[in-house]
């Protein structure tokens, strides 16, 4: 194939498909086994200094929060963070000091809430390091690209701009109608931490309403901890087995953690937490804000449950449960700035 | 300005007219999704919603906060992937898309990326997104976003989404989808098109109360001012009463 233009950017997380096939054939067992364990001993198996990851979900929803808490309560330094529309994921992990490199879809935001202090300070002053742009659909062709076991997949995105000139993409000429196309690259994250409503104890996951990328990220994932508001009976799974998005020979590690996606959304469960990103944004405007909040709900607690109580427990999880179901009006303090 | 209207509701009424019924629209967070919830309850009530993160044909019920937000599949007819939503653009299916944008230039080319150099960023901004995808698959592509003379600029810093690059054919000559690109420019000051010859941005229509020099005078670049310019409908009580329905907390449309 004819390569017309090379991206600058630096390819990551990109294997040759047969050395992935190889690594598959000697690393993920196909074992039905029972893979329950606590977000600690995930985190600290899988989860290395250095370790590409990334995120289920999508901007703040669905993501494991208690999985992002727990890297960062373990002090994991110089990981580098797949930004497929990553933002308190990335935020909060930039800001603790445990991401230091970013391939850039969307971060750096919060949507409609504003831009992310914290981040941001990282990106322009060089303590976070952008290592290539892409778009949404460029990144999740790259899971796609891996969940195939292909080298690449193309695309009519991203020709003719910076967007191009930044990434890891290629452009060739297309052998059937002769127009450039580009090539994205295959993108296998060493490590993925994906929040679903329900699994078994062997990993079997169903995610109640829009999937996202997750089908192709959670077949892209080299190591993938799945954490899960609950965990039901086998049973469960194999009478609806086509509610299942994951299927347990990809998952590694299984945590049951209800609340576990806290302050993002579950959908059908509980809202996005504005009070409390709220409070992180206005928190994370300095360093020594970020810090406190590290100190309070991070640090200041041995786990997710705990943090919990401190975001106000059962009675906040009912509340949001209501604004969700849009049974109560949403609080939302930066509403009020905005106002 | 003796007006009883604020700018934002201007904004959603004249977006929401250009969606036409019984067509499918790529819905982003904020002002397109009012635009479209406004078009869906006023003259296209067929009018398919498509969001990027999954949600396809949703009856919204209240202003989502983002893209991914449970809103965007209420009652929707398929809860979906984005390898969905953005393979239906790619083959295609897409009337609309609706971007904001923190640069722009005479070709609707857009910057979402970064101010100043991309290794040294004066401000990094939070990158594509999903806007190159729009922007490259939708067959027309509606940008909202505000108007000065350090937003609409002669040379982005960062060319992030295609517009029509550098001018007539180079789209196609790229690779991008045939037939695709910027229709419209909607700002605080007024509404634009695209000359076809030349792929420039031509005003088409002001805003009540604005005039041509306001219009030049907030644009780093030189305009096509035809001699014929229409001035745009402020909404009426009644639509803005759909406005504030639609946007109970004024998130999007403030006060």
């Amino acid at each position: 194939m004819n390569v017309l233009q090379t991206g600058q950017g630096e390819l990551i997380g990109w294997h040759d498909p047969d050395e992935h096939r190889a690594w598959v054939a000697a690393q993920k067992s196909r074992a039905l086994k029972d893979k329950r364990t606590t977000i600690q001993e995930a985190v600290a198996e899988y989860v290395h200094d250095g370790s590409l990851i990334a995120c289920g979900g999508f901007g703040h929803i669905r993501v494991s929060m208690t999985a992002i808490y727990e890297i960062i309560r373990q002090r994991k330094r110089d990981l580098t963070l797949c930004g497929k529309t990553a933002v308190h994921d990335s935020d909060i992990l930039i800001a603790a000091g445990c991401v230091g490199r970013i391939e850039v879809a969307y971060a750096f935001g919060h949507e409609l809430r504003g831009l992310s202090p914290a981040s941001r300070r990282a990106a322009e002053s060089g303590r976070c390091q952008i290592v290539a742009e892409i778009s949404n659909a460029g990144y999740q062709w790259r899971f796609l690209a891996a969940a195939m076991g292909l080298p690449f997949v193309p695309t009519r995105v991203m020709l003719g701009t910076d967007t191009l000139a930044y990434s890891s993409a290629r452009v060739v000429e297309d052998p059937f109608s002769g127009k450039p196309i580009a090539v994205l690259p295959a993108c296998y994250p060493d490590v993925v931490l994906m929040h679903v409503h329900r699994c078994d104890r062997y990993g079997n996951s169903q995610v109640d309403g829009i999937a996202i990328e997750d089908f192709e990220l959670a077949r892209a994932a080299r190591r993938l901890i799945i954490t899960t508001e609950e965990i039901v009976d086998e049973a469960t799974i194999r009478s609806e087995p086509w509610r299942t998005l994951i299927p347990y020979y990809l998952v590694d590690a299984v945590v049951e953690q209800p609340g576990g996606a806290h302050p993002t959304l579950m959908p059908g469960q509980y809202y996005f937490d504005e009070e409390h990103i709220g409070e992180w944004l206005r928190l994370s405007k300095t360093d020594e804000g970020a810090g406190e909040y590290f100190d309070r709900y991070v640090y200041g607690a041995a786990d997710f449950s705990e943090y919990l109580e401190l975001i106000g427990g059962a009675a906040q999880i009912e509340y949001l449960r209501q604004v969700e179901l849009l049974e109560a009006p949403l609080r939302a303090p930066w509403l009020e700035d905005k106002r | 300005m003796n007006q009883d209207y604020n700018p934002t509701e201007l904004l959603a009424y004249v977006a929401a007219g250009l969606l036409e019924d019984n067509k499918s629209a790529f819905i982003g967070t904020g002002l397109p999704m009012i635009a479209a919830m406004l078009a869906q309850r006023t003259h296209a009530p067929h009018l398919l919603i498509i969001f990027e993160a999954g949600g396809i044909g949703p009856q919204v019920p209240v202003l989502p906060i983002s893209v991914g937000d449970s809103r965007t599949f209420y009652r929707a007819v398929s809860a979906s992937s984005m390898h969905d939503v953005m393979s239906v653009s790619q083959a295609g299916y897409l009337d609309y898309g609706f971007l904001g944008a923190a640069q722009i230039d005479p070709r609707g080319n857009l910057n979402t990326t970064v101010i100043g150099e991309w290794s040294h960023p004066r401000v990094r901004l939070p990158g594509s997104g999903g806007a190159n995808d729009v922007g490259s698959l939708c067959w027309r592509t509606i940008i909202v976003m505000r108007q000065d003379r350090r937003r609409f600029v002669e040379q982005l810093d960062f060319l992030t989404t295609p517009g029509y690059l550098d001018g007539p054919g180079a789209r196609e000559r790229a690779g991008l989808p045939g037939g695709s690109g910027p229709y419209r420019v909607i700002t605080q000051l007024g509404v634009y098109g695209f000359d076809e010859q030349s792929c420039r941005m031509t005003l088409l229509a002001t805003h009540p109360g604005v005039t041509v020099d306001d219009i030049q005078a907030n644009s780093g670049f030189e305009l096509i001012i035809p001699a014929e310019i229409g001035t745009t409908e402020p909404p009426p009580p009644k639509i803005r009463q759909l406005l504030r329905e639609i946007d109970p907390t004024g998130m999007v449309i403030g006060k």
